[in-house]
């Protein structure tokens, strides 16, 4: 490995995608990009993620198409990779409840600053497990895999994503390791603050498919959850049925995505925050008509950027394909740097990977002919 | 068809086992010797020669996964408490589909 790879302050875009992982390595400038890649081609990778705590050890949830899921780890930047000891799987049939098993996991989140070697995994069906030694081995945590009203909530698989239902936007709060969210599509929010050994849901204010009773808790899809790094006390989600703000002690949740142009809605998958302004955050609007097409509102990718918390939002489409572009972009697949001239990313279902380093209001492609992109993350190797 | 004839553990000697491509990456070969009197020991002995390849072939609830098939002396196997004798070969495989 280069010295320069080695800064502290190198950034690497992490992309998973459903054939392998790829590792653009940024210069200073975030000007040229060095690919290291590709790491497990034919598996699908769906999340690949570096431990912010000790800068080094980085994890990637796989499958291939044939085989079990795994998580594999590596603790210099993917040169050499490691498989878990004991992968997260679900444990023996309890309280008369059918026996499952993971199909993939789907979501990693790195723990609380004060618990190092702390991980966070959620799968496919909805599974939330933890590992305490830096990714190496995983149990079940928490009742809910097991507790029967949950497995009511998280509905079969009929009611989840076509590859799935998922747990996903595992957030542990900085200011208290014991106060966790997560989502899940389907079966709603939930919110622990006793680390875990109980949840309780948070979806008043959120709607569903018209028709359907929002009380039902499995009726709820969140695509994606966020807590804001400026202000953890607010949260933002990009749901199936809209975009949503909660500024917490507060319980309900807030419809920011009425004042999307109504040709493009407020359907999407992705959401990310500013690290250092809570009042700003980016979407990318897709196709949520009739059949759900899943593409750009009319061939015309954009995305929308709101500064003030949602209540007015900006389109940012310069350098983007003007038309006849059908892609769109997974809830993992977008992220932000932390650079001052913040730089914005993301991933298409076409495989090409986009940058904007002036916050979203010009984007240049940075590479092209990849496999369809599952996620983009940002990291910086200590 | 496969034997039912159940084999007592102290019988089980080596077989030959056939890995597919896929799980090369854990036994770095087409071939190996592995030993068992059922499928189930067979497996858990690939396991403790190649650690993590047993869960990508068998769920955590025991079922064989979709996508692995295991052949024994021309007959598919679906149990894993099918006895085995050491003198035959099993073959793994993975159905592929998909793109």
């Amino acid at each position: 490995m280069s010295a320069q790879n080695t800064k502290p302050d190198h950034l690497v875009l992490l992309v998973a995608t459903r054939k392998g992982a790829w590792l653009y390595h940024g210069d200073a400038a975030r000007q040229s990009w060095r690919v290291d890649g590709p790491h497990f081609l034919g598996q699908i990778i769906n999340h690949l993620v570096l431990d912010p705590r000790d800068g080094r050890t980085l994890l990637a949830a796989a499958k291939t198409g044939h085989l079990g899921p795994t998580i594999f780890r590596s603790t210099d930047l993917g040169q050499s990779w490691q498989e878990a000891a004991k992968p997260p799987a679900f444990g023996p049939a309890t309280n008369g409840l059918a026996a499952r098993a993971v199909d993939h996991t789907f979501w990693l989140t790195p723990g609380h600053a004060a618990e190092p070697g702390v991980w966070y995994a959620g799968t496919s069906p909805q599974g939330l497990f933890r590992s305490t030694d830096g990714g190496v081995s995983w149990a079940p945590f928490s009742c809910i895999n097991d507790d029967p009203q949950y497995r009511q909530w998280f509905g079969t698989v009929q009611d989840g994503t076509p590859d799935g239902p998922k747990l996903h936007s595992i957030i542990v709060d900085p200011r208290d390791a014991r106060h966790l969210y997560f989502a899940m599509s389907g079966g709603g929010v939930h919110e622990s603050r006793d680390g875990g050994h109980s949840f309780i849901p948070l979806v008043d204010g959120m709607a569903v498919v018209e028709g359907f009773d929002p009380a039902e808790i499995s009726f709820h899809d969140p695509h994606c959850l966020r807590q804001c790094p400026s202000n953890p006390d607010r949260l933002y989600q990009q749901n199936h049925c809209g975009i949503y703000r909660l500024d917490r002690p507060g319980s309900t949740w807030v419809r920011i995505g009425r004042n999307l142009p109504t040709e493009v809605g407020d359907i999407g998958f992705p959401l990310v925050l500013h690290p250092r302004d809570d009042g700003t955050a980016w979407v990318f609007p897709m196709d949520g008509t009739e059949v759900w097409p899943r593409t750009s509102p009319g061939g015309q990718p954009a995305v929308y950027a709101t500064r003030d918390g949602g209540s007015s939002w900006q389109r940012h489409d310069a350098g983007l394909p003007a038309n006849q572009a059908w892609w769109t972009v997974k809830r993992q697949a977008m992220t932000a740097d932390r650079e001052d001239s913040l730089g914005l990313y993301f991933g298409t279902t076409s495989g090409e990977l986009w940058h904007s380093s002036d916050e979203g209001r010009q984007w240049s492609c940075l590479a092209r002919h990849l496999p369809e992109i599952y996620a983009v993350e940002t990291a910086y190797p200590g | 068809m496969p034997s039912k004839r159940p084999i007592r553990a102290e019988w089980a000697t080596s077989m030959r086992v056939l890995i597919p491509s896929a799980l090369h990456s854990y036994t770095g070969q087409a071939w190996v010797e592995a030993t068992g009197a059922t499928l189930a020991a067979l497996l858990d002995d690939l396991e403790r020669q190649f650690p993590g390849i047993r869960f990508r072939m068998v769920d955590e609830q025991g079922r064989i996964r979709r996508h692995i098939r295991l052949f024994y002396q021309r007959a598919m196997l679906f149990d894993l408490a099918t006895p085995l004798a050491a003198d035959g070969e099993l073959l793994i495989v993975q159905a592929l589909s998909g793109g």
